[in-house]
């Protein structure tokens, strides 16, 4: 099989994340990169379908500045056989980012029989790139997968919907499977791992070789800035039964009147 | 000078945090309670490649320079000091290998190590002898083609799992140093009585019993190095493995650190976070010089060794500062958290216990001053 992981590199979560001084996008400078974590259990589910399918390929791909290639070389240190990078600012919309993962998808020569993705990144939480792409590539797509079974040809896959339920999907491949929690452990990269991941081949696209442009952009970002600070709470005394009648009466005029949410 | 990590270096780093974090640190309290050896931990550090550092490349290693191991052993203790004494005492039973050993004995011994997770203990210290390694009373015979074993070893850690026991012996004690021998005997050889497990104030999931060796016989060729010619090996381990307990020293100190910089930020007495209170600040202040302080010394008597320098002093240096430090910023991340500090129930009681230990293994903080002294002043 010829199995592809998009995946995406984001600010560690650990980061303290600061509007650029021109608010055009994030300061990028200090970040410290990892892979999205959703992504990395798409990473561990390629790996798995390539255990049990002898002779498959693990394709990685990515889009985004080639500052730091760590998602990209955790991947191969999990086991990836090779990647593809279509070098990009970190500030392209899901569009554009869709558009360039199937055009590195194509020029790898391999015809996908899955593509495997995280269902959001952690940093924008668009959740849109898996839908996108699959349809571009006009494929099946199932998101929010956390059961995966099957074969090279037809899998089986559950999907987390609201209240905690599940829905179980029969899914002819080639498809979009985009990645949840639940659905696999994901493998650290052993030390030897990431040693010999810097043998294995890694292409690198630009944005005009991938065919996207500026025209394809549908979303651009206008300004960043922090979330206004919180004003403080109210505390209201109602230590003793006494004053507890008064305190309500306040507490439910003050909703009325101040946050006006009754 | 460049004090900046390689790539790789930070990748080692990266990985070797994250397994501390996730998999040692959750379960440290557990296994301290519990006084039992995490195997499945301790297989896992392995499988990733996080054990036995010190193998080269053409024995099945994974190459590392005595930095990128200095980098790993910190990182482990900052995740549990005790399983990173499990851990870290193979390296010191292989280190022997690594230097006295001949072709034959290292694909012998080391090799299988890289393909199986094994243990091994490093056996010097006797009830008798600690300190005075030369004064050791353990007798290595020669007999036809074998030696014979006897005498008690204390203290040996990993002891109830090894596969291997390195051992330090003397083929006459009136020789002293000149006597000392160095010989492997593996696991299930006839005449090794293994003791009880130690019940220890820290490191209290690391295995640590006495043993005794009764007519033990092994081939001669698993004399290291040659009869008599142990006491330079065991020297030269010791310029290896006193960076590397001083470098855990760090990784303890790091996460005591860690945990009271947190703490001090979120404990309000006065109506401020005691982070604004100027005692606080202080102890978090001379925790932070004296950790950059350790580190470093840890990375240049590492780096010695790397470019094939003398580094005694500098070990020795390492070794009592990083360890001296590490108890003071315990003692001090007890003294922040104030009377949770003192609760079994919050972390940095437990690395208290166990910074104390690092004062007295691989040499004692004093015994590394008359170390100190005696290149200061024979030079």
């Amino acid at each position: 099989m010829n199995i592809f992981v998009c995946v995406k590199q984001v600010p560690d979560t650990e980061t303290k994340i600061v509007p650029s001084a021109d608010g055009s996008f994030i300061e990028t400078s200090s970040i410290k990169w990892i892979m999205n974590p959703y992504d990395e259990f798409a990473v561990e589910q390629a790996l798995l379908i390539q255990a049990a399918n002898a002779g498959s390929t693990v394709t990685v791909v990515r889009v985004g500045s080639t500052k730091d290639t760590e998602a990209l070389r955790t991947a191969m240190a999990m086991g990836a056989d090779d990647a593809f990078l279509v070098e990009a600012n970190d500030n392209l919309d899901s569009y554009s980012i869709a558009k360039a993962l199937k055009a590195a998808i194509e020029k790898s020569g391999k015809k996908p029989d899955i593509i495997l993705t995280g269902k959001q990144a952690i940093d924008d939480d668009c959740l849109q790139v898996p839908q996108i792409l699959a349809t571009m590539m006009e494929l099946p797509s199932v998101s929010v997968v956390v059961g995966y079974e099957g074969s090279a040809t037809d899998i089986t896959v559950k999907r987390e919907i609201e209240g905690g339920a599940l829905e179980v999907y029969g899914v002819k491949l080639p498809a979009v499977i985009a990645c949840n929690k639940g659905i696999n452990t994901p493998r650290y990269a052993s030390l030897p791992g990431i040693m010999k991941a810097k043998k294995k081949p890694l292409t690198t696209l630009s944005l005009a070789d991938a065919g996207v442009s500026e025209a394809d952009r549908r979303v651009k970002y206008s300004n960043f800035q922090l979330p206004p600070e919180k004003p403080p709470g109210k505390k209201f005394d109602a230590t003793d039964a006494a004053k507890m009648g008064g305190v309500v009466k306040e507490v439910v005029g003050l909703l009325r009147t101040e946050a006006k949410v009754i | 000078m460049d004090f900046n990590f390689t790539p790789d270096q930070l990748e080692i780093k990266d990985l070797a945090m994250k397994f501390a974090k996730n998999e040692m640190m959750p379960k440290a309290h557990e296994y301290d309670v519990k006084a039992e050896l995490p195997h499945d931990i301790l297989e896992k550090a392995w499988s990733l490649g996080l054990v036995n550092t010190c193998i080269p490349a053409e024995y099945g290693g994974n190459g590392f320079s005595a930095v990128d191991s200095m980098i790993i052993t910190e990182a482990l203790a900052y995740g549990c000091m005790g399983m990173n004494t499990a851990i870290m005492a193979n390296d010191l039973a292989l280190l022997p290998i690594v230097i006295g050993g001949s072709d034959e004995q290292k694909k012998r011994f080391l090799t299988p190590m890289t393909e199986k997770y094994k243990m091994a203990a490093f056996c010097l210290t006797e009830p008798g002898n600690g300190s005075d390694a030369g004064g050791i009373k353990t007798t290595i015979k020669e007999d036809g083609d074998d030696v014979v074993i006897n005498g008690n070893k204390m203290w040996i850690t990993n002891a109830g799992y090894a596969d291997l026991f390195v051992l330090y012996g003397t083929t006459d004690p009136s020789l002293k140093h000149k006597g000392i021998t160095a010989v492997v005997i593996e696991k299930g050889t006839k005449g090794i009585e293994i003791g009880k497990k130690e019940d220890k104030m820290g490191h209290r999931c690391s295995d640590t019993r006495g043993i005794t060796f009764n007519n033990v016989r092994v081939p001669k060729a698993n004399v290291l190095g040659g009869l008599n010619k142990g006491w330079s090996i065991a020297m030269k381990t010791l310029d290896h493995s006193r960076p590397m307990v001083a470098a855990s020293a760090v990784g303890g100190a790091q996460c005591a650190f860690d945990h009271s910089v947190k703490y001090a930020k979120e404990r309000v007495q006065f109506n401020v976070p005691i982070a604004q209170h100027q005692m606080i600040q202080a102890m978090i202040a001379d925790m932070a010089m004296k950790i950059e302080a350790s580190r470093l010394l840890v990375h240049k008597a590492a780096w010695l060794l790397d470019n094939g320098l003398p580094n005694t002093q500098l070990a020795s240096y390492a070794k009592a500062f990083a360890a001296d430090s590490c108890m003071q910023i315990a003692t001090d991340a007890v003294q922040i958290y104030g009377g949770y500090g003192y609760s079994k129930e919050y972390p940095v009681e437990k690395i208290m216990r166990d910074a104390k230990l690092i004062q007295i293994y691989e040499g004692t903080s004093q015994i590394q001053r008359l170390v100190i002294a005696k290149e200061i002043f024979t030079r």
